[in-house]
C-alpha cells in the first residue's frame, strides 16, 4: 500500500460559488447524473430486458395471440388499435426504473453521499429524470419500430406521429415523478416494485389501451372512461389514425400538468428528506 | 468572511457540537451532546448500535436537522450554512455508496466532477486515488466483483475526491474481514498523518484505542465518558483478572468462587465463558485468591491470567453493560448487549 499523501492545496471549488457557477453547476451536474444513470443502464442486461424485450414481448403477444378475438373498429384493424396502446403502457412501465434505481441508490447510501456533496441539490432528481425519459423515448422508437414490423401503420400522416411520441414521453414522465416520489419514500426496493405493479397494472389495463372500453362490464367502464390513462391513449390513437381529438387532449394535458404540480414538489421534498 | 458566533472561520475547533438533540417520534436518538475536535486529531465516537452515533455524524454531514442544539464545522453552521459545510467535509458512511455497476475509476472520475473539477482534474484525481487506495489492477472492472474490503477502499476514495478538511467516517471497518481491517487502519493512519482531521464512529473498542486521540462514549443519546484512551482505561482503576470456564455447566460455580477476589460482581459470558473482574491494585494477591477459590470449587479453567483493562472493560464500567457484540470482524464475542431494534433503526 502506497502512503496516502497529505491533502494538498484543494483543487475543487472551496469558495462559494456565484450565482453563474451555481447556474452552470446545475446543469453540469445534472448531465453528469444524467451519464451515469445511461452507463449502468447500459451495464444492466436485466435492465434492457425489461424495457425492450418486455414491451416487444407485448406487442407479439396481443397481436398474435389475444389480437384475434377483440373486436375493434378502426381503420387497418387491432394492430393499429393495439400499438398506441402498448406505447403508452411502455412510457409507464419503464418507470419501473426510476423507482427501483432510486430506492437503491438511497438503500445502499449513494444519496446520502450526493447530498453531502456541494453539488447541485436538484441534479439527482433532474439527472434520473432526464436519463429515464431518453430510455422510454429509445424503448418507444424500438416499440414502434417492432409495430411496423408486424402490420402497424400511421395513417394520419408524419407530424402528428411525431407528436403522438411526444405525448407517450411527456406521459412517460409524468409518471416518473410519481414513481420517483415512490421510490424515495418508501426507499425499498422490493416495496417499490411491488407498490409499481399494484397501482400500474391496473390503470394501465383498465384503460383503453388493449381493448374498446365497450367490451367491458359497466361497473368497469365508468372507471376506464374517466381515467387518465384512457385519455392520453385515445389522444395518442386519434394522432396516429387521424379521428376527433380535441376532447381527450385537453383532460389529458389537464391531467398530466396536475400530476407535475402534485408530485413534482413531492419528489423534491422526499429527496431533500431522504434516508 | 463571516463570523458564526463566537467562532471566526478558520481558527476554532474544526467541529464544535453544543447540546444536539435530534428525536425520531418516542425515540431520542440523540438527547444533548456536546463534542470539540482540534484541528488534524481524530476524534473516536464510541457506542453500540443504536446509541446515536449515525445520527450524529448524519447531522454533522447535513444529511439530517437537528430539534435541538448547533453543530459547527470549520466554523460553519451545519443548518444555516450547510452549502458551506459540504465543501470542506467527505462522507464515508456504513455501506460502501458506490455505483456497483460502473468501474473504480468511472465512479470516482464522477465524483469528481460533481465537485466541479474538470475532466482532465477529474481523471488524475481519479487514477491518483485509485494508485493510493491500491484498486489500480481493478480499476476498469465493474466493482460488483469487488471484494468487500476492496469497496470500502473505494467508497473511502470516493469521500476524499474533494480533499475534504473534515472527514466523517461511520463504521468504517464494520463486516470487513481482520486483513482488510487491518488495511483500513493504516489508510486512515497515513490521512491524518497528512493533516486531516476526522471523526470516526465505531462499536470497536480497539479500533478507537488504534486510531483515536480522544474518545467519547456514546450510549442511549447522551456522552457518557470523554478523554484519551489511557485516561478511560484508568477509570477502570487497575487490573482486570480474567479467565475462560470451558464447562459452561460450571460458569456460576467459578463466580461463586471468585466473587470475594474483585471489586465489584464478576462479569459473566455465557456464550464464551470468559469470566472478568477488576480487582484494583491488589493485582497478584487477587491471582492467588482466586486460584485458590477456583481449585477449591473444582472449576477447570483456562487462560488464568491478569491484564491491563481494555476498553471493553471501560465500557462496561461506565454503562453496566457490554459494548456491542454481533460478530466481530476478527471471529471474536466482546460482550453482548440486547440489540436495541427500535433505538438501531432510529438511528440509522
Amino acid at each position: 500500500m502506497t502512503a496516502v499523501t497529505a491533502p494538498a492545496p484543494a483543487d475543487a471549488p472551496r469558495d462559494a460559488p456565484s450565482l453563474l457557477d451555481q447556474g452552470r453547476w446545475a446543469v453540469s451536474d445534472t448531465l453528469t447524473i444524467t451519464r451515469r444513470n445511461l452507463l449502468v443502464w447500459m451495464r444492466v442486461p436485466a435492465y434492457i430486458v425489461f424495457t425492450v424485450i418486455q414491451p416487444v414481448m407485448f406487442v407479439l403477444m396481443f397481436r398474435y395471440v389475444f389480437g384475434g378475438a377483440i373486436r375493434v373498429n378502426v381503420p387497418g384493424g387491432y394492430v393499429n388499435f393495439l400499438m398506441p396502446g402498448i406505447i403508452g403502457q411502455t412510457a409507464a412501465f419503464a418507470t419501473f426504473g426510476t423507482a427501483i434505481a432510486l430506492a437503491q441508490e438511497l438503500k445502499k447510501g449513494v444519496i446520502d453521499r450526493l447530498r453531502s456533496m456541494p453539488m447541485a441539490r436538484s441534479a439527482v432528481l433532474a439527472g434520473r429524470l432526464v436519463a429515464d425519459t431518453a430510455r422510454m423515448l429509445v424503448t418507444i422508437l424500438i416499440v414502434v419500430g417492432v409495430g411496423y414490423a408486424v402490420g402497424f401503420r400511421f395513417e394520419n400522416g408524419a407530424v402528428p406521429a411525431v407528436l403522438m411520441v411526444v405525448l407517450a414521453t411527456v406521459f412517460g414522465l409524468a409518471i416518473c415523478l410519481i414513481a420517483a416520489f415512490t421510490g424515495l419514500a418508501i426507499g425499498d426496493e422490493e416495496s417499490v416494485q411491488a407498490f409499481g405493479l399494484i397501482w400500474l397494472f391496473p390503470i394501465t389495463f383498465l384503460s383503453s389501451a388493449f381493448v374498446p372500453i365497450q367490451s367491458m362490464p359497466g361497473w368497469l367502464q365508468a372507471f376506464a372512461n374517466n381515467q387518465p390513462v384512457t385519455y392520453v391513449i385515445n389522444t395518442m390513437r386519434a394522432l396516429a389514425l387521424g379521428g376527433p381529438i380535441e376532447a381527450n387532449l385537453l383532460k389529458s394535458a389537464a391531467w398530466l400538468l396536475g400530476i407535475f404540480i402534485v408530485f413534482a414538489p413531492l419528489a423534491v421534498r422526499a429527496y431533500k428528506r431522504a434516508g | 468572511m463571516t463570523q458564526i458566533g463566537t467562532t471566526p472561520v478558520g481558527t476554532g475547533p474544526a467541529i464544535l457540537v453544543e447540546g444536539l438533540t435530534k428525536s425520531f417520534g418516542d425515540v431520542h436518538a440523540l438527547r444533548g451532546i456536546d463534542l470539540s475536535v482540534p484541528r488534524g486529531t481524530v476524534l473516536g465516537v464510541l457506542g453500540p448500535n443504536g446509541a446515536g452515533k449515525t445520527t450524529a455524524v448524519r447531522i454533522l454531514t447535513t444529511l439530517l436537522r437537528p430539534d435541538g442544539g448547533h453543530a459547527l464545522v470549520e466554523g460553519r453552521d451545519v443548518v444555516r450554512e450547510a452549502a458551506a459545510v459540504r465543501r470542506s467535509i467527505g462522507l464515508s458512511g456504513q455501506s460502501a455508496a458506490i455505483q456497483e455497476e460502473l468501474t473504480g475509476r468511472e465512479n470516482l472520475e464522477i465524483i469528481g466532477r460533481l465537485y466541479h473539477l474538470s475532466w482532465p482534474q477529474a481523471r488524475s484525481r481519479a487514477a491518483e486515488l485509485l494508485e493510493q487506495f491500491d484498486v489500480v489492477d481493478a480499476a476498469d472492472r465493474s466493482a460488483k466483483n469487488y471484494s468487500g474490503g476492496m469497496q470500502r477502499r473505494l467508497d473511502l476514495a470516493a469521500s476524499l475526491v474533494g480533499r475534504p478538511q473534515v472527514l466523517f467516517l461511520d463504521e468504517p471497518t464494520t463486516g470487513l474481514d481482520p486483513r482488510s481491517r487491518l488495511g483500513m487502519w493504516d489508510i486512515i493512519r497515513s490521512l491524518v498523518a497528512g493533516g486531516t482531521t476526522l471523526l470516526l464512529t465505531t462499536q470497536y473498542l480497539d479500533e478507537a484505542d488504534e486510531l483515536a486521540d480522544e474518545i467519547v462514549v456514546i450510549d442511549h443519546g447522551l456522552v457518557i465518558a470523554a478523554g484519551t484512551a489511557e485516561e478511560l482505561k484508568g477509570r477502570v482503576g487497575g487490573d482486570v483478572l480474567e479467565f475462560t470456564v470451558p464447562d459452561r455447566s460450571r460458569l456460576s460455580d467459578a463466580a461463586m468462587a471468585i466473587a470475594m477476589v474483585g471489586e465489584g460482581e464478576p462479569h459473566v459470558d455465557k456464550e464464551t465463558g470468559v469470566i472478568n473482574v477488576g480487582v484494583g491494585g491488589r493485582g497478584s494477591e487477587a491471582l492467588i485468591e482466586a486460584v485458590r477459590g477456583l481449585d477449591g470449587a473444582s472449576v477447570e479453567t483456562r487462560g488464568l491470567a491478569l491484564r491491563r483493562p481494555s476498553l471493553d472493560d471501560v465500557f462496561l464500567a461506565l454503562t453496566g453493560h457490554a459494548a456491542e457484540e454481533e460478530d466481530q470482524p476478527d471471529g471474536r464475542r466482546r460482550g453482548r448487549r440486547k440489540a436495541k431494534k427500535d433505538d438501531a433503526k432510529a438511528a440509522s
